[in-house]
């Protein structure tokens, strides 16, 4: 990143930090926008999955017979008779597998969870194919498993290899255990958070059109083409330029989509195999075998002077996972970074368990962890009778104490004070259930968030014609988060063009690399490159308009000048200006290009440390007879860096509270330990919160531009909206009733206790 | 979903008639049908669409100054017809309180009464389950019950009703007409649902090829002193967990009748007249109210998963005849348990 091709300071941004409505909004509602399962092919035909009902064990026989008989069945693949695929756990490695062996569809006869898929009916139509697959008879030697994390947790043990990009806990410091024992206010619980699936609305699904002569065009559901495009090219050996994957629009994934799903394998083998076109989608039933945010115990303990300052801070986690894959995510690290404290042990453990690899879930590991420290942060509060609040600022950590750095930026505080002032926190009575109307207790409670503000490598390149039209692209996604609006806005401010100027592209693997879109680091990263491509478009249009004859622009560098309203404006002398066409034509050439590669900056990562946070305030209103809780308000106060767009993002944060309601109150993947089958798998009993369970969410964006992090200042927001949620609900139920719950969901009857 | 064939009827004779195989089935509004279908619950040989079956959609006062209903009323237009929300709000309530409005613009009051439990394991075809498959097992007995029955239930089967509607049918002792085969009959609401005993694959005392015509309700509707309180996992879409269709009549004397209905808690709505009686003659206190409701809950029993539900229903029992006595609640539409 050249600091020449940074923003200067004096251009204000025309649609960066504006509200803007979404590029693709007309598409999406209009059915415009296509989804993975509503590309078409000549002949195409349609794959079912058959789920195996026991979670261990080996496969007998599968008996396809009556399926086989049905009209329009094509084929039915099993382990028995699929092509040939490779053996190697390597191979089906992807850029977010956990340390393991990769689940290898139909590869052998072991069954690993229930619901794994054990054999694919391929028919004419999908009719065809959805009936046969009821036909199937799979007949399995069912061996004996364990789902049940709290009676295994006496196994769980510290992954030995670490996932990459998942900082670990660390070293202990100080001595926790001692400076507990001597505390003279302790506080020691239990925080036990149940397993969750995704349930984006859109189910996972991919085509995979049969081009001839060995080559593929793949729609996927996936969070970046990059990924799904290695993962077959690898599994089934091809070249790079025989597969071109294809996902432009994404109906929400929420971390279910990062990793390639097991249909777009079954998918591929079948169209390579069969040379026809296969498309195969999950059915909602089906979500709920591929992966969750994983079951979660969370202990700790916390040590504390009368004045309630933190002397022992000790946060362990026990989670589930899988019994071939060691899922991680960061659960534990969080307290720290939130207090300060000089004796510190963290730990996080696992537990092999005989369902399914869990996955990442929005803000992986965040809500788990930070539910738990935030809830005993609030229990030390009344513990030492201080308003929570004002605990919380007495004991904020202001550096890493982790890493021993400073934070890039932190408006932590500053996200606490405005959000209590919107939410008029002052008001509030210490006592709990000293609030009561009718027949409802009234209570307020908050938390706070955190979120890692990340950047990976992008590459982006910018196409300017000499029509004016801006066309830029990278291989990122937008699982509906606004990525394509806010590539445009900042495009058009990178080259002072108006928005209906600059077409976005994403979701192609034949655009420069970018990873998946996750994290929260999209906007940070494709972002920047994008915003790099166009300056260096912008720097190669300077140099043309330098070079002509006479050229007022002679001997000026960017920084001299400004684009704006679709032209070259000197900055000494605004009369002096030309259109970029102009200059375009005056320098014979039809096109500007460039490509350029955004990267996290190591000398920066190397001295700070930076985090996105949140401050959420919460009012429920509780009928505590019969236990039925009803959320009256939200307030959650976000500091995320520059806010590219208020519009999209407010709508990030709003949908990031929401899944931290249904963490709270409804959400949770119901396991039958004898059968090792998670029961509730549809949408009538999967509770997400319904219309009437979401308040007023008030979001506000505490000001902060973190120029360190990048050009545009940016941190990213698509997780910090959940973090905080839960434990905030929960906080609100104790003021309100006197009643702690550290068990997610808080249902009515944990609520009645 | 298996292959079917699909035939319209345009008159029930003709219905009959399409339906006489055992594996045929009607359909209204299928939005339960469908989804027993999609997951292999139910395979129909052929659905019999009843839907444009000819008198049946109609809401008409009765002779005795009853309301008739019509079977293939949907639930959205029963729950505001003016007949419904003036005379038996209990029931307007009871309605809205049911699925989503999309749901209830499908689904019909014949199709409400025939609904299947949502037992989990009902609905999965890998797992054991008596109702679904005589014989296999009961999976939901030592497995996921939270939403199961407390009440009536046997060890072949612990599955609830899952109706609002059939709630405060129970409590308004409305009748239900079916015609068949064999001519014309009625039922009384108490003994259309079943108690599952050693036959839980049937549901109802309905017989195959018969038909519901219309759901008649009598003339007293408790429309002054009555309530449906619905205790969920969400504020709307969810099931009852517990719920209580509760109507009083009062007089100088206190109360003269009582109807207490409970749905979440049983193979069927649950009533217990020596329970109602209990409280006439009482004073509408909450004493009384306590009493009825260990009456009504004599017997209770929990299975692990659904153990809470025995005092919930006790204190939605006292809620809501305490809502009742005070008056009717005003709003049928707001979600607050006030
Ligand atoms: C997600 C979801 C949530 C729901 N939530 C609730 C809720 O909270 N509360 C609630 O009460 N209900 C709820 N429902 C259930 C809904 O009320 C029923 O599905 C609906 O009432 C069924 O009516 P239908 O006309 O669609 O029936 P169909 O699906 O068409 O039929 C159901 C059964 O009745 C039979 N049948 C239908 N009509 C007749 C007739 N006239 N004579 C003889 N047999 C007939 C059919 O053969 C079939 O066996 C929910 C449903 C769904 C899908
Ligand atoms: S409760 Fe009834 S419906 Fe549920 S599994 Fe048992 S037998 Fe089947």
């Amino acid at each position: 990143m050249s600091a020449a091709l940074e923003v200067p300071a004096d251009r204000p941004f025309r649609h960066v930090g504006q509200p803007r409505s979404r590029v693709d909004g007309r598409l999406k509602v209009t059915g415009g926008a296509r989804y993975a399962a509503e590309f078409d092919a000549p002949n195409l035909l349609h794959g079912v999955a058959v789920p195996a009902s026991i979670a261990r064990g080996r496969i007998r026989r599968i008996d396809t017979e009556a399926a086989v008989a049905v009209p329009g069945v094509v084929h039915i693949y099993t382990h028995g008779n699929r092509p040939p695929i490779p053996a190697s756990d390597q191979d089906y490695q992807d850029a977010v597998a956990p340390p393991g062996k990769p689940f290898r569809p139909l590869f052998n006869d072991q069954i690993l969870f229930s619901g794994q898929p054990v054999a694919l009916v391929v028919a004419e139509t999908l009719d065809a194919a959805t009936y046969a697959a009821s036909l199937v008879r799979v007949d399995a030697e069912a061996e004996p498993h364990e789902t049940n994390l709290e009676r295994n947790r006496f196994a769980a043990y510290v992954p030995p290899e670490k996932r990459s990009g998942i900082a670990p806990p660390p070293e202990t410091r100080g001595f926790p255990d001692a400076a507990f024992n001597v505390a003279p206010v302790q506080i020691r619980n239990e925080y036990h958070v149940e397993s969750e699936h995704h349930n984006p609305m859109e189910p996972h699904a991919s085509t995979a059109i049969w081009e001839g002569d060995g080559r593929l065009t793949v729609y996927d559901k996936i969070q970046g083409v990059m990924n799904s495009h290695a993962y077959i090219t690898g599994i089934f050996g091809l070249d790079a330029d025989q597969v071109h994957v294809l996902s432009p629009f994404v109906g929400g994934a929420f971390g279910s989509g990062l990793r390639p799903q097991y249909q777009l394998f079954l998918a591929v083998m079948a169209t390579l195999d069969l040379k026809r076109s296969v498309r195969v989608v999950l059915s909602r039933e089906q979500m709920f075998t591929i992966g969750y945010r994983p079951e979660t115990i969370n202990s700790i303990a916390l040590g504390a002077n009368a004045d309630g300052t933190l002397r022992a801070l000790k946060h362990s986690a026990i989670a589930r996972t899988s019994t071939f894959e060691d899922y991680q995510e960061v659960v534990v690290n969080w307290s720290n970074l939130l207090y300060r404290c000089e004796n510190v042990g963290l730990d996080y453990k696992l537990v092999k368990l005989d369902t399914d690899t869990p996955c990442d879930m929005r803000a992986p590991g965040a809500p788990l962890g930070v539910f738990a420290i935030e809830t005993a942060m609030d229990e030390l509060a009344y513990a030492v009778k201080r308003d929570p609040l004002e605990l919380r600022t007495q004991n904020f950590a202001d550096t890493d104490e982790i890493e021993g750095k400073p934070f890039s930026t932190r408006s932590l505080r500053e996200a606490c004070r405005q959000g209590a002032e919107k939410f008029g926190w002052s008001g509030r009575p210490f006592e709990p259930r000293s609030m009561r109307e009718g027949k409802e207790l009234i209570g307020w409670g908050m938390a706070t968030g955190i979120w890692e503000a990340m950047m990976t490598p992008h590459t982006a390149r910018a196409c300017l014609t000499a029509d004016g039209k801006l066309e830029v692209g990278t291989a990122t996604a937008d699982i509906g988060t606004g990525t394509y609006t806010m590539l445009t806005q900042v495009a058009a401010d990178a080259l002072g063009l108006p928005m209906e100027a600059v077409t976005a592209r994403l979701g192609d693997s034949r655009l420069p690399k970018a990873p998946v879109e996750g994290g929260s680091w999209t906007t940070a990263s494709a972002g920047t490159a994008v915003h790099l491509a166009c300056r260096k478009v912008a720097d190669t249009l300077l140099g043309h308009a330098r070079r002509m004859p006479g050229s007022p622009f002679a001997n000026t560098s960017l920084d001299h000048v400004t684009f704006a309203d679709g032209r070259i404006v000197l900055r000494a002398d605004p009369s002096k200006a030309m259109t970029l066409t102009e200059v375009m034509q005056a320098a014979g050439v039809p096109q500007v290009e460039a490509e350029e590669t955004a990267e996290p900056d190591p000398a920066m990562k190397q001295q700070f440390s930076s985090y996105t946070h949140s401050a959420v305030f919460a009012e429920v209103r509780v009928d505590e007879q019969l236990g039925v809780v009803r959320l009256t308000r939200i307030v959650s106060a976000v500091a995320a860096g520059r806010i590219v767009n208020p519009k999209t993002a407010r709508s990030q944060i709003i949908g990031g509270v929401v899944f931290g309601v249904g963490m709270a109150l409804h959400e949770e993947s119901m396991l039958d330990h004898r059968l090792g089958r998670f029961m509730n798998h549809n949408l009538a009993e999967y509770h997400v919160p319904s219309a009437a369970d979401i308040p007023d969410i008030d979001v506000l964006f505490v000001d902060e531009v973190d120029e360190r992090l990048n050009p545009l200042g940016v941190k990213g927001l698509g997780e910090i909206g959940i973090v905080g949620t839960a434990a905030a609900i929960g906080n609100a139920i104790f003021h309100a009733t006197g009643k702690r719950l550290r068990h997610l969901p808080m249902t009515l009857e944990r609520v009645r206790g | 979903m298996n292959r079917f064939a699909y035939v319209r009827a345009d008159s029930t004779a003709a219905a009959f008639r399409d339906a006489a195989d055992p594996a045929a089935r009607f359909i209204a509004g299928g939005t339960n049908l469908l989804d027993l279908m999609k997951y292999d619950v139910e395979r129909p040989s052929r659905l019999v669409d009843i839907s444009r079956l000819p008198g049946l959609d109609g809401i008409e006062p009765t002779a005795s100054g009853g309301l008739r209903i019509g079977a293939l009323v949907t639930n959205s237009r029963a729950a505001v017809a003016a007949e419904v929300t003036e005379h038996y709000p209990m029931l307007a309530s009871a309605l809205l309180a049911g699925a989503s409005p999309q749901l209830r613009n499908a689904a019909t009051t014949g199709g409400n009464l025939l609904q299947r439990t949502r037992c989990m394991y009902f609905y999965d075809p890998a797992t054991p389950c008596n109702k679904r498959q005589p014989g296999s097992g009961c999976g939901a007995l030592d497995g996921v019950n939270r939403n199961h029955a407390i009440l009536g239930a046997s060890e072949h089967c612990i599955a609830t009703h899952p109706s609002d509607m059939c709630v405060a049918l129970a409590a308004l002792e409305a009748v239900v007409h079916v015609t068949g085969p064999n001519g014309d009959r009625t039922i009384a609401f108490a003994d259309f649902h079943r108690l599952p005993g050693d036959e839980p694959q049937r549901d109802t005392t309905l017989a195959h090829s018969e038909i519901i015509t219309a759901v008649e309700l009598p003339p007293q509707g408790y429309a002054g002193h009555s309530t449906y309180l619905k205790l969920r996992d969400r504020h709307s879409y969810a099931f009852a967990l517990v719920s209580v269709a509760a109507a009083l009549a009062l007089d100088a004397g206190g109360i003269s009748t009582a109807r207490v209905a409970l749905g979440g808690v049983a193979h069927k709505p649950w009533r217990d007249p020596q329970a109602e009686a209990l409280l006439v003659g009482q004073a509408p206190t909450e004493a009384a109210f306590r009493r009825c409701a260990d009456a009504l809950l004599h017997g209770a029993q929990g299975h692990g998963g659904n153990d809470f539900k025995i005092a919930l229903a006790h204190d939605a029992i006292v809620r809501a005849l305490t809502q009742a006595a005070a008056g009717t609640p005003q709003s049928q539409t707001d979600k607050r348990i006030a």
